[in-house]
Formats: structure tokens, C-alpha cells, sequence
């Protein structure tokens, strides 16, 4: 799996590739006008990383030079989601994988959270049921219990 | 439907073949008959040699007359951007030289595409020069033949297209690799029966110019 | 068979969350190569989208695409979208063999008149049915009958797109391509020898998602996929730019990542995802792991000249063409001279003396 590779073999291959590179400047070019856009009017933007040609060690380079903030986060929903802020607040990276741990999709957002983890207005509608639920079968416990709920 | 790819195809065997036949012959066959022509047998007695001051003739030419230059430097200018730029592209790119290397078994090596490509802008920039001086002198005017427009043409069109195809300002690539390939093809087809002989032969009459001026015992 | 419910629904019944169906349709955006601004507009449109029926028709083919395919998924974001598209007939992957097998395909195409997909992979031989056949029946003929009633056909592989290896010079078997055949129903090419796994579940994603066929080349191949060049896209890219190339496969430049032209890369020519969807679950494509492009997803590729050749190298031998046209030259150039020496020599010899005498006679 490559994409765990690049990760732990950063800085060895992506050092001797140096001249390599021509992907990350531009891509860190587009992240600082992203983040900007962000700053002054507020609007938020989603990178997709699977769209843009990467050489050999350029991913690597990439998430090395973005560094890691105060933030991680992993969502477990369909397979596993890693959400971490970069040493840049307001950029983060967000890594998708399936229940196979293979990455479906890699962006970079920026934005003030990202969208994934916030509570989803669907999902609190649907927890709402389940906690009332719950809650009146707390109440039945209280008051001696219904034999078939235990 | 699948017609870009078809005429690159084509481009690049049947019409390249025909092509390169017909320069071969036409070539050879014009400079074997210049050369086994002749000259009638000089009986003056020689005031000097001849083959140096040929060989010599052959690189001196290539410095313009001060007195050319002076009365037309614009032609004299335009004319050396032209042919210097021509050169570099054909010569010195190097997807030529591989073309050059399957053919002859030898290349040689190339320039960065950035100074290829600088020269390319060179000729079509002399050539356009070229054109409007064809068409604005009254001189040059009365001196243009057809044979003139076609070969200006035939000249142009494959530095066009190859800058076209060299920056993808054409879509789809092949299309314009296959225009690209099909200009030169023209080119060398029209090259043996046109004054775009002068190629070869431009060598040949200065080393004669040279030897006779140098057998008289003339500067040359 | 095709079923009532749409993905929606079938998602929830499921237990996906919400958060769920949002990662699923930000990984089918990616899929399909949109942007990230379109995850709103997947989402209300993959919602309401309905399981459709596919037909899979393999005829001259390797079973490499289907190979591809199925190679990129185990349970991915891909099979989420296959276990959503109920794929009725394929011969290579059906269970049921022989006449059952027939009647599956006739039951889907009964069933789901007009609304489904037909996949073919491989392309037809027109010079004698003979050469491929299935359950007795002709490529052609099947294919006529399942397009027929075809909401869409998506040609997958180059033989189906372009007529492929089996078209190549002399084309034996008198092999076509979908497209010359079926004129009235939208084809979508997904080109490739074989074809990127993800762009061909990508194609089925968009069909799947939107009900519609993607943006289309001059070859009716998504531009999404297929709209920028191998070259345009490479990473190596700015070696060809600095005319710094590998001359070997093993030699300091190849080491160093140069340029492949000189070793024979069709990338400048082929339209392909490679650079970006890569191969083997992203770990490379072929540019990254050192070798040319072949231009597997351009018409003809096999007959557009060596592998190992640069581009700019004519497609047949010419070294032979020089030799003989120099000879050929020669001979003509003797011939020539010949006839000049002739008629120098008989202007000599009509060559008459004229004296003083002679001039003043005639004064």
C-alpha cells in the first residue's frame, strides 16, 4: 500500500528526489490564496489531492511541509477517516480509507472545521429517536422495570 | 472516426516514404548532374590555387557584404535570423535528431527546448520580415515569381505547425504532429525542383567562385 | 435484477450515517474526477438514484478489462457503486453457465427495456462470424440484439472503443469497433489496454449517479478521464522540457527520472488518467515506474510504430528507402549526365569553322 509507504518514508526518497518536485509549490501556492480567501470573506475551499499529478515523494513532501496542528480527529464510518489539522490553522487534511484501509479519497480543506465533523442535521434527528428511546426505557427501569426489557 | 490518429499514421509511413524517395532521387540526381557537367578546360596559365581559396570562399560568403548591408540591412538581418533559426530547429531539436538517428544510424546531441523553441520564433519572425519586404518593395515585386510564394510557403508551414504542435496549441496532438510531419513531407518533395536546392548547391557555387578567383590570382 | 429503491435508501437500510453517505459521495466525486464544489449535487442526485440493470458483452477481447476491473475492487468505494448496479449478465463472472446464462441476458433486456447499461468489452469481427462466437450466436448479431434496447453502451477496453490488438495490420479477422456498428444509441469510449480500473467505474458512477453520459472527446471518451495528455500531465515533464533524457533503461538519466521520449514514450500523443488515477490502488503508473508509454488508449496504437521508437521516428524502415532512392538517384543523375555529355558532344561535332574568307563571301 503506497500510501502508507510514502508516509513513512518521507524524508529519505523525497530528499534525494528534490529536483523532482514541481507539484508541491504550486499546490502550496494554491493552499496560501485558499486560506486568504478564507481569512477575508470567509469562504472555505476543498483541494482534491487525487486529482493532481504527483511525482514520486511529492506527497510526502507535501504533508511533511504542512506539519501537524492541535487537532486530529478519526471518524470511524465506512472505513476510517483521519482528520488533521496542519501546523496551519485553518488547513486541514483529510484522509478517507474503506473498511479495507485503502485511501478512497486525500483533500486538503480549508476551512474553519471540516464539514464531516460536524454533527450532521439527519443524524441528530435520528439520535433524537434513539435517546428518547433510551430514555424511556430508563424511566420503565426506575419504576420496577418491564420483565421483558431486563 | 478514428482519422487524427489514422493521418498521423499515414504521415509517418506511406507519405513519408514518398517523400523521402523523391528527395533522394531528386537530390542526387541534380547534384550528380551539376557536378558531372562540368567546366570547359581552363587554358590560361593559373596565378594561383584554386582549392584553397575555395574552401575559404565558402566560409567568408557567410559574412555580408559591408556595402549590402549598408543598402539593405533589413534583408541582410531578417535573412540570418531566418536561416539561423531554421537550423536550430531542424537540427538541434531533439525528437529531429532521433528521427535523424532511426534513419542514418548517428545523431548527435540536442539544445534545451527553450532555445529550440526561441529559434523557431527567429525564423518565422525572418520569414514574415522576408514576406512583407517580397511585398512591399517595388523591386522585389517585380522579381517574384509563383515559384517564390510556393516556396516561401512550403517553408513556413512546417515551422508553423511544428511550433503548434510543440506547445499543444492544436487539439487533438496528433492532428497537428500529423500536419506538422505533412508540411516537411511537401517540403521535400517540392526541395529538389525549387531554388531550395540552394541548400546544397549554395556551397557548391562558392567554392567554385572561390577556385576561379584564386587560379586568376584575385582576392577572393 | 434492477430494484425499486434507491441508493438512499438502501444506504440507510444499511446503518450508514449521514457523515457516511457524505465520505461515500466525496469519494465518488473523486472517483469521477469532479471537484469537491459538486459533493452537494452528488449527494441529492445519488439519493434518488435508482439500482440500474448492466449487460456485459465480452467478444474479441483478453479479459483484461474485465481483469482490471475486478482487480480494483476488493470493498471499496467501487464496490459500493457495483453492489449497486445489478449486473445481469457477464460471462466471465456469472455463475450460471450455458443456456441459463442466455436466458439471464434475454430476462435483463426483457425486464429492462431501454433503461439499461450494455458494457462490451472486445471488438467484432466482421470478415466471418466464425472467429467469435457465443452460445452459437455471432458477435455482431448479439451485439445488434443487446444494444437494441440499450439506455446507453459503454465500450470499455480499446478494442471495444477503437477495434484494438485484434484490428491491428492485417487485421485478420476484419475487427471493429462498437461505434462502427451501433450509430444510433450514445457510446461512451473508456480507452485504455487495459482501461484505468477507477475511470471505468467512474464512467458507471456518473451514469449511476446523474442518469446521464459524462462530457465527451472527438473519440467519446470523458473528458474528465481523457481531456489532458499523458505528456501535460507528467511529472517528468519538465525534464522534456530542459532536453535532459534517458538514452538507456539503466543508464544515470533513467536513475535520475529524465525524460522517456528518447526511449520510445507515446505520452505526448495519448489522452489518459494515469498521471492522476495511477495503477495498483495508486501506487504507480507506468511513466513513475521508468518505462515510455505505449499510448494504449489511442486508436491504432499497435500500428503507430515501435514501442522503443521515439514519436518523431518514422513508423517503417527508411534507412532501406534512403539506400535504394540514394541508388535509384545515382543511376538517374548517369543517365542524365549521359544525355548532357550526348548532346554536348553532338553540339561539338555540328560545330562548323568559319573562316575570314567564309564571312566575307556572305558580306
Amino acid at each position: 500500500m503506497s500510501v502508507f509507504d510514502n508516509k513513512s518514508s518521507e524524508s529519505p526518497s523525497s530528499c534525494g528526489l528534490a529536483g523532482m518536485s514541481h507539484n508541491t509549490l504550486p499546490l502550496l501556492n494554491e493552499v496560501s490564496h485558499a486560506l486568504k480567501r478564507l481569512v477575508r470573506t470567509g469562504e472555505s475551499t476543498i483541494i482534491d489531492l487525487r486529482a493532481i499529478p504527483f511525482g514520486p515523494g511529492d506527497e510526502a513532501r507535501l504533508i511533511n511541509l504542512l506539519g501537524k496542528g492541535e487537532v486530529q480527529a478519526t471518524l470511524d464510518t465506512l472505513g476510517k477517516t483521519t482528520v488533521t489539522e496542519t501546523r496551519f490553522a485553518g488547513v486541514w487534511l483529510v484522509d478517507h480509507y474503506n473498511s479495507e484501509d485503502e485511501r478512497i479519497a486525500f483533500q486538503i480543506e480549508i476551512i474553519d472545521i471540516p464539514e464531516l465533523l460536524r454533527a450532521q442535521t439527519e443524524d441528530m434527528y435520528e439520535s433524537l429517536d434513539l435517546l428518547g428511546e433510551v430514555v424511556e426505557v430508563e424511566k420503565q427501569k426506575l419504576n420496577g422495570g418491564s420483565p421483558a426489557i431486563q | 472516426m478514428n482519422e487524427p490518429m489514422d493521418f498521423l499514421i499515414w504521415t509517418r509511413s506511406t507519405a513519408f516514404d514518398v517523400a523521402v524517395t523523391i528527395f533522394v532521387i531528386g537530390v542526387i540526381l541534380r547534384l550528380f548532374e551539376i557536378i558531372s557537367l562540368g567546366r570547359k578546360q581552363n587554358l590560361a596559365e593559373a596565378k594561383g590555387t584554386e582549392f584553397g581559396p575555395g574552401m575559404r570562399t565558402i566560409f567568408s560568403r557567410s559574412v555580408p557584404d559591408l556595402g549590402t548591408f549598408r543598402r539593405q540591412p533589413l534583408t541582410v538581418v531578417t535573412g540570418y535570423m531566418f536561416h539561423i533559426g531554421l537550423f536550430i530547429s531542424l537540427i538541434m531539436f531533439v525528437p529531429h535528431i532521433e528521427l535523424f538517428r532511426a534513419t542514418f544510424g548517428f545523431g548527435w546531441p540536442g539544445l534545451p527546448t527553450p532555445i529550440v523553441d526561441a529559434a523557431a520564433v527567429l525564423a518565422l519572425i525572418g520569414l514574415l520580415a522576408g514576406l512583407w519586404h517580397r511585398i512591399m518593395n517595388p523591386v522585389m515585386q517585380k522579381i517574384t515569381t509563383f515559384e517564390d510564394w510556393l516556396v516561401w510557403t512550403l517553408t513556413f508551414l512546417p515551422i508553423l505547425t511544428g511550433y503548434l504542435a510543440y506547445h499543444r496549441m492544436v487539439d487533438p496532438y496528433p492532428l497537428i504532429l500529423g500536419l506538422h510531419v505533412l508540411s516537411v513531407e511537401a517540403l521535400m518533395i517540392a526541395f529538389p525542383f525549387t531554388k531550395l536546392m540552394h541548400t546544397f548547391t549554395v556551397f557548391l557555387s562558392r567554392w567554385y567562385n572561390g577556385a576561379m578567383n584564386g587560379r586568376r590570382g584575385v582576392e577572393s | 435484477m434492477a430494484e425499486k429503491n434507491t441508493l438512499g435508501e438502501s444506504l440507510r437500510r444499511h446503518g450508514v450515517s449521514r457523515r457516511g453517505f457524505l465520505k461515500f459521495c466525496t469519494a465518488t466525486a473523486s472517483l469521477m474526477a469532479l471537484p469537491p464544489t459538486m459533493v452537494p449535487a452528488i449527494a441529492e442526485a445519488l439519493e434518488k438514484a435508482k439500482r440500474p440493470s448492466v449487460i456485459w458483452l465480452s467478444f474479441q477481447e483478453c479479459t483484461g478489462c474485465t481483469e482490471s476491473l475486478t482487480r480494483s475492487h476488493s470493498p471499496s468505494v467501487e464496490s459500493l457503486i457495483f453492489d449497486h448496479i445489478s449486473l445481469d449478465y457477464h460471462h466471465t463472472l456469472q455463475a450460471a453457465a450455458g443456456e441459463a446464462a442466455e436466458a439471464a441476458r434475454e430476462a435483463a433486456m426483457h425486464e429492462n427495456k431501454g433503461k439499461y447499461i450494455l458494457v462490451v468489452d472486445g471488438s467484432i469481427p466482421l470478415g466471418d462470424p466464425g472467429y467469435s462466437t457465443i452460445a452459437g450466436i455471432s458477435n455482431l448479431e448479439m451485439l445488434k440484439e443487446t444494444a437494441k434496447d440499450a439506455a446507453a453502451i459503454v465500450a470499455v477496453g480499446t478494442c471495444a472503443a477503437f477495434g484494438g490488438l485484434p484490428q491491428a495490420n492485417p487485421n485478420p479477422t476484419g475487427a471493429v469497433s462498437v461505434s462502427d456498428i451501433i450509430k444510433d444509441k450514445p457510446i461512451i469510449n473508456v480507452s485504455g489496454c487495459p482501461p484505468i480500473p477507477t475511470v471505468i467505474t467512474g464512467v458507471l458512477a456518473h451514469f449511476l449517479t446523474f442518469g446521464s453520459i459524462p462530457d465527451l472527446d472527438q473519440y467519446n471518451r470523458p473528458k474528465v478521464f481523457y481531456g489532458q495528455s499523458i505528456h501535460d500531465r507528467c511529472y517528468r515533464r519538465p525534464f522534456y522540457d530542459k532536453g535532459k533524457f534517458a538514452e538507456t533503461f539503466d543508464d544515470e538519466g533513467a536513475k535520475a527520472g529524465w525524460c522517456l521520449y528518447k526511449l520510445g514514450c507515446k505520452g505526448p500523443m495519448t489522452y489518459n488518467a494515469c498521471a492522476t488515477a495511477k495503477w495498483n490502488q495508486g501506487t504507480s503508473w507506468p511513466v513513475e515506474s521508468g518505462h515510455g508509454c505505449l499510448g494504449c488508449s489511442e486508436p491504432r496504437f499497435w500500428d503507430a510504430g515501435g514501442f522503443y521508437n521515439a514519436l518523431s521516428v518514422p513508423i517503417s524502415d527508411n534507412s532501406q528507402t534512403v539506400a535504394f532512392a540514394a541508388a535509384a538517384g545515382l543511376a538517374l543523375g548517369a543517365a542524365a549526365a549521359g544525355l548532357n555529355y550526348k548532346n554536348k558532344d553532338e553540339a561539338t561535332k555540328a560545330h562548323g569553322t568559319v573562316t575570314i574568307d567564309d564571312l566575307e563571301k556572305s558580306s
